[in-house]
């Protein structure tokens, strides 16, 4: 296939992927409306439809991500390279990495419940990527023709899936915090997990990410060297890089050795992950220094 | 009072010394780290970009004059990032010294989960220290130059070759490797539609040390010719246009590449000829473009980086350079403050232009390359450093506490 057809295919893969994740936003809003007006008619519990449409959803999810997954490989394959050579390419592969991580945590935590946010966040993404960050398909510049390039943005792009993941939850935990203190979560709240277990959660995810993150900054230095001359420079890049390491390393360390635990450590949690995201949106969109591939 | 003075003393420097090495003082040494790299990402450095710096100085003189002032322009050689980086160094040796000291210890006395969690959570700050310890290494003893040379051209190692070059406190000339590179060959790869770079390519013959038979080493991007810990980097390229200058009596007073610096992607370069010998002295501010385009708005620009059809447009100016003021001019730029214009012209290869007192011809053209010459003799230890971290927290973090919320949905089920 030449590489304007596979380029297409990639961009119908993608708008494939938003109508799944648009069908399965609405597939969780019905379970969470079912499971409320279950409640409020203090019927007996209807399981069976709000856990149906529920269903409905996930698999939608995991169909997105096939769709996504099959868009991201496209792009690569019509350029012959790997597919992180501009905004639009990180973001695709971002919002793929976010939804597997979220997929990942689904299976081994049973996480269902954060489906709404997660394919809101999903849909936002590719949204503002296929409208304002959208370039066509096209060669490596010569900075970025290394492997390293596949080891090193590989490893950003998930540590910033699992990071934004873990964000979501400790947002949630907030939001039901501060339900708690004023009397009793609401209705639709009732079926998520305890306050205790979503802290929890979003430590697991923090500590099993952060090395992979540390990764990522050491790759992209061992890349530095051999491509810019030295291993670290400074560039807003690096500096927000490394920003975002120590708001996570504080955040290990108020836990671990501090015992930090509950509002304090979710409100950490956001403030890292809001460094990551400043980084990805600033640095990339208004920033200078040399790592300017967004193609804006 | 005498007698209690010292002693109070000392006990204050032992109160001083158990807080700084404390881990709650290390990490929040490294937090206040994080954030006082915060003005370095936001305000333009001298190190990374000098010509931004100026251009914030034209914008906002006095509030620049004040950032400056407090090092926002230097952030990361300013003295006080090198204070929060010294007192971190030391928090953290005094913090895991003897923590390793007490851990060797009692390891025997310990569980093997607790015992592997304190050797990785260990393993991992030792690792931080012999990092910090590789950055300081490569900023003491290190050095960094550039250089700009035509195709053709040979460049010898030494500090009068440079265009610019910095050494670190503990390092000088002597420190730099005998080396000579001769540029045989300069390819650039384009997209035909849209003009981005594809592949860069630099032949050069390389004596090493600068006696010795030279040997044909191909320069690119990602892959730096190396020689002991110096490096030599492919950064930049651009064109010089050759041209021959002669005076009113026909007798050459000039003739050679000048480099042009590029201004945009397709490589629209601009630069300058100054003959402060001819009599009254001659300036030319000029621009090459490798892809003639004209339009109204912009004037002469390039539309494709490759030579394709090349022209040189210049405007001559006659009067005072002002090279002897005392003040350092820039190669690409003519202070035409004391001067008249008294010709401007736009040439193909081959043509000539006779102005009132001689004529210029452009005769052709060469590739240039800006090559960066780096010696970091303190990265390795940085590198080991690195991997040992990881291997650290891996250690540390992969021992798992009871799994709350799994056991919980469990039970709920």
């Amino acid at each position: 296939m030449n590489p304007t057809n596979l380029a297409y295919l990639s961009n119908y893969s993608i708008y494939s992927a938003m109508v799944l994740f648009t069908i399965a936003f609405f597939a969780h809003a019905l379970e969470v409306s079912f499971s409320l007006k279950n409640e409020e008619e203090k019927t007996k519990f209807e399981f069976a439809r709000t856990d149906k449409s529920g269903r409905i959803g996930s698999a939608m999810v995991i169909l997105g991500f096939i769709f996504l997954f099959a868009g991201v490989i496209f792009r690569g394959w019509s350029a012959h390279r790997v597919p992180w050579g501009n905004m639009y390419e990180f973001s695709i592969t971002g919002a793929l990495a976010f939804t597997g991580a979220y997929l990942y945590a689904l299976k081994k935590y049973k996480l269902r419940w954060l489906g709404l946010p997660v394919s809101i966040a999903v849909l936002l993404t590719l949204g503002t990527a296929i409208t304002l960050l959208y370039r066509p398909s096209a060669p490596l510049v010569p900075a970025l023709k290394s492997t390293w390039l596949a080891i090193h943005v590989s490893a950003a792009i998930i540590s910033g899936g699992v990071f934004l993941l873990a964000n979501c939850i400790a947002a949630t935990y907030l939001l039901l915090d501060n339900y708690e203190r004023k009397g009793g979560r609401p209705k639709w709240a009732n079926r998520l997990p305890s306050l205790e277990s979503l802290d929890q959660l979003s430590y697991r995810l923090v500590a099993l990410v952060f090395p992979l993150w540390t990764f990522a900054i050491i790759a992209g230095a061992i890349w530095a060297e051999s491509a810019w001359g030295r291993y670290w420079g400074w560039d807003p890049k690096e500096t927000w890089a490394f920003i975002t390491w120590v708001a996570y390393a504080s955040y290990l360390h108020a836990r671990v050795t501090v015992g930090w635990k509950g509002r304090k450590a979710a409100w950490l949690c956001l403030f890292a992950g809001s460094t990551f995201l400043f980084n990805y949106v600033y640095v990339n969109v208004w920033g200078t220094g040399r790592h300017t591939y967004s193609g804006l | 009072m005498s007698e209690t003075n010292p002693l109070k003393a000392t006990e204050f420097l032992r109160f001083f010394w158990r807080r700084l090495t404390s881990m709650r003082t290390a990490i929040i040494l490294l937090i206040i780290l994080a954030i006082a790299s915060i003005p370095g990402s936001i305000f333009p450095q001298r190190t990374q970009s000098p010509l931004k710096v100026d251009q914030f100085f034209a914008r906002h003189k006095t509030w620049a004059k004040f950032l400056d002032a407090i090092g926002f322009f230097n952030v990361f050689s300013s003295p006080w990032f090198s204070a929060i980086y010294i007192l971190l160094f030391i928090s953290l040796i005094g913090c895991v010294f003897p923590r390793t000291l007490l851990h060797l210890k009692k390891i025997a006395k310990l569980s093997f989960k607790e015992g592997i969690r304190e050797s990785g959570n260990l393993l991992f700050h030792i690792s931080l220290i012999l990092i910090l310890v590789g950055v300081a290494i490569g900023s003491l003893f290190g050095m960094k130059g550039q250089a700009i040379i035509s195709v053709g051209d040979r460049f010898v190692n030494s500090a009068s070759s440079y265009d610019s070059l910095g050494f670190g406190k503990f390092s000088s000339e002597k420190s730099l490797a005998p080396f000579s590179i001769t540029v045989t060959n300069f390819q650039a790869k384009y997209d035909v539609k849209t003009g981005a770079p594809e592949d860069y390519r630099l032949d050069a013959d390389i004596a090493y040390p600068i006696e010795s038979k030279p040997v044909h080493k191909v320069i690119k991007v990602n892959d730096p010719a190396t020689y002991g810990s110096t490096k030599i980097y492919l950064q930049a390229n651009g064109y010089s246009p050759m041209v021959v200058i002669k005076d009113g009596k026909g007798k050459t007073t000039f003739e050679g590449a000048v480099p042009f610096l590029p201004q945009d992607g397709n490589l629209t370069s601009t630069g300058a000829i100054k003959l402060p010998d001819m009599n009254p002295q001659i300036g030319i501010v000029a621009t090459f473009t490798p892809t003639y385009s004209m339009s109204g708005k912009r004037g002469a620009f390039s539309s494709y980086p490759e030579v394709l059809d090349p022209r040189l447009v210049f405007s001559i100016w006659q009067g005072n350079l002002g090279l002897d003021t005392g003040i350092p001019q820039s190669v690409y730029r003519v202070d035409t403050s004391k001067m008249t214009r008294i010709g401007l012209k736009s040439l193909k290869v081959g043509e000539s232009y006779n102005f009132n007192s001689g004529s210029i011809t452009f005769a052709g053209w060469k590739p240039w390359v800006n090559i960066e010459v780096g010696r970091d003799p303190g990265k390795d230890f940085a590198l080991i450093g690195a991997i040992l971290a990881i291997l650290g927290l891996l250690i540390s973090l992969s021992l798992k506490e009871r799994d709350l919320y799994n056991s919980e949905i469990n039970e709920s089920n």
